[in-house]
């Protein structure tokens, strides 16, 4: 373990390499995520809902706040939706420790790519690198340490929102339209299925994916709902041209709001 | 068999020492500046895209001069250095201090044991916090390391270029002013008058709510400052 760095850079190797994730692997092996010595099951948290969708003018992700080891709720507030740099997010379904250390890895892989080389990955590229990142993670899988990401943002070369699914081998899929992941995927992708349209302006399609977590909790245990005496409100993110930003509380509670009032 | 004939530490030293600085005195200069939200880091430089100011973390800054592939491969030195020191850490335990000093070892190093020394100079710059926690390190080829206050200037025409600032600076100036009177000092020693796209400028702005404090300033940025 070292982090001290022999000078010169410059020698026998040709070109820097920008990757954050393979200086950690060689400096400090033992910080990278690493499989539990033993292969029985453990009762670790796991974050449940997430779900992306497209809107004309760029994406929208939202997650559950829920996490769940076994029956019990491990956590009332956890957040599963982030910022991944200024242009794209990432939102995890899964084995909750091994998500959100996986996220925090991820945007440092951007942001040191960022710095090291003055560019920005372009969309294309940073999906790609959290498909080879989920892949590394595929051994914890078989552990039933589990991460499924969704990941999206705006491409600033194609000028618009695209959004990919990924499977706990890394496998990677463009999504068109929207895609959910976590033990509450379907009943939300049939609420998305339903209320989905091409074109959504930002604040319609905050509300679609609003609904669309209610009726994920709605028939699934694992997913909470929102809880506005406690202010547990889902969390949700859009990405467009002026890059990734927080929906605040006000317009959430607002869409959950109207989303219950159609339904009284 | 070869041997090497002797020669004193005294003189390997001066002869090195000298390479060096003849090699720094080559190029253009930076200035670095303590304006009323932060650090203001203004290099001339032609090129838009092969820096010689960069971002190392939140809020440390890196500055270079003299050989380019030499001071850019201590920046990515200190950007690694930095972003493991902050994912096994915590952010707010990345110092520029701490990097400031990894550089003045390595460069130290560098200069007695390889076989020439580099030709650089650099500034380390950290906001953090208030006024107080503002600090720009300077460290020279041989790994000697200053801590300067209010305003630095390194690279061809450092001296002149201290004594300019050292009459003309002023403490609490807004960014305007700072870059405007950066620029213009940067241009004397040649009484020269420098344009927007022959300067190169980075802020490390201390009043940015985002993580990240440091950003660069664009050509029409730069102009309007230098119009205004």
């Amino acid at each position: 373990m070292t982090d001290r760095f022999e000078l010169p850079l410059s020698g026998a190797s040709f070109g820097a390499d920008p990757s954050f994730v393979e200086l950690l692997r060689q400096r400090r092996p033992e910080a990278m995520p690493a499989a539990p010595p033993t292969g029985g099951p453990l009762e670790l948290p796991h974050g449940t809902t997430v779900l992306g969708l497209r809107s004309a003018d760029g994406i929208v992700m939202a997650g559950d706040r829920r996490a769940t080891a076994g029956y019990t709720i491990a956590d009332a507030k956890m957040r599963k939706v982030f910022a991944a740099d200024d242009y794209s997010a990432i939102a995890i379904a899964g084995a909750a420790g091994q998500a959100v250390e996986t996220v925090k890895l991820f945007q440092l892989e951007l942001e040191h790519y960022e710095k090291l080389t003055g560019d920005r990955l372009s969309l294309e590229g940073k999906a790609n690198r959290l498909a080879q990142m989920i892949r590394a993670n595929f051994p914890l899988a078989l552990q039933g340490l589990v991460v499924v990401p969704l990941f999206g943002g705006f491409d600033e070369r194609r000028n618009e929102g695209r959004l990919f699914f990924y499977d706990a081998t890394g496998g990677r899929w463009e999504e068109e339209d929207y895609q959910a992941t976590g033990s509450g995927a379907q009943p939300a992708k049939n609420s998305l299925k339903k209320r989905w349209s091409a074109g959504l302006d930002r604040d319609e399609a905050v509300r679609v994916a609003v609904e669309a977590l209610i009726d994920a909790a709605e028939d699934d245990v694992a997913t909470g709902g929102p809880d506005l005496a406690r202010n547990i409100l889902p969390s949700v993110l859009t990405v467009t041209t002026d890059g990734a930003a927080d929906v605040d509380d006000g317009q959430v509670r607002a869409a959950v709001e109207d989303v219950w009032g159609g339904r009284a | 068999m070869s041997f090497m004939p002797y020669v004193s530490p005294d003189q390997l030293m001066k002869d090195r020492s000298e390479y060096a600085h003849k090699g720094i005195a080559r190029g253009r200069s930076v200035i670095g500046l303590e304006y009323a939200d932060g650090l203001l880091f203004i290099a001339e430089n032609p090129s838009a895209t092969l820096h010689k100011i960069s971002e190392i973390y939140d809020h440390v800054a890196f500055a270079g001069v003299g050989k380019y592939s030499e001071f850019e491969d201590l920046r990515i030195a200190g950007i690694r250095l930095a972003d493991l020191r902050g994912y096994s850490y915590g952010r707010e335990d990345v110092k520029a201090r701490d990097l400031a000093n990894a550089y003045s070892q390595a460069l130290s190093g560098i200069f007695t044991q390889q076989w020439k020394p580099y030709e650089i100079e650099i500034l380390v710059g950290e906001v953090n916090g208030e006024v107080e926690g503002t600090s720009i390190y300077h460290v020279l080829f041989d790994g000697s390391v200053t801590d300067e206050h209010g305003f630095v200037a390194i690279g061809g025409h450092a001296d002149d270029l201290g004594e300019t600032l050292k009459q003309r600076y002023g403490a609490g100036w807004d960014l305007a002013t700072a870059v405007r009177t950066a620029v213009e000092v940067i241009g004397t020693p040649e009484s020269r008058t420098l344009e927007a796209s022959q300067i190169e400028a980075g802020v490390l702005d201390r009043t940015r709510t985002q993580r990240r404090k440091f950003r660069r300033l664009t050509d029409p940025e730069i102009a309007g400052f230098l119009g205004g």
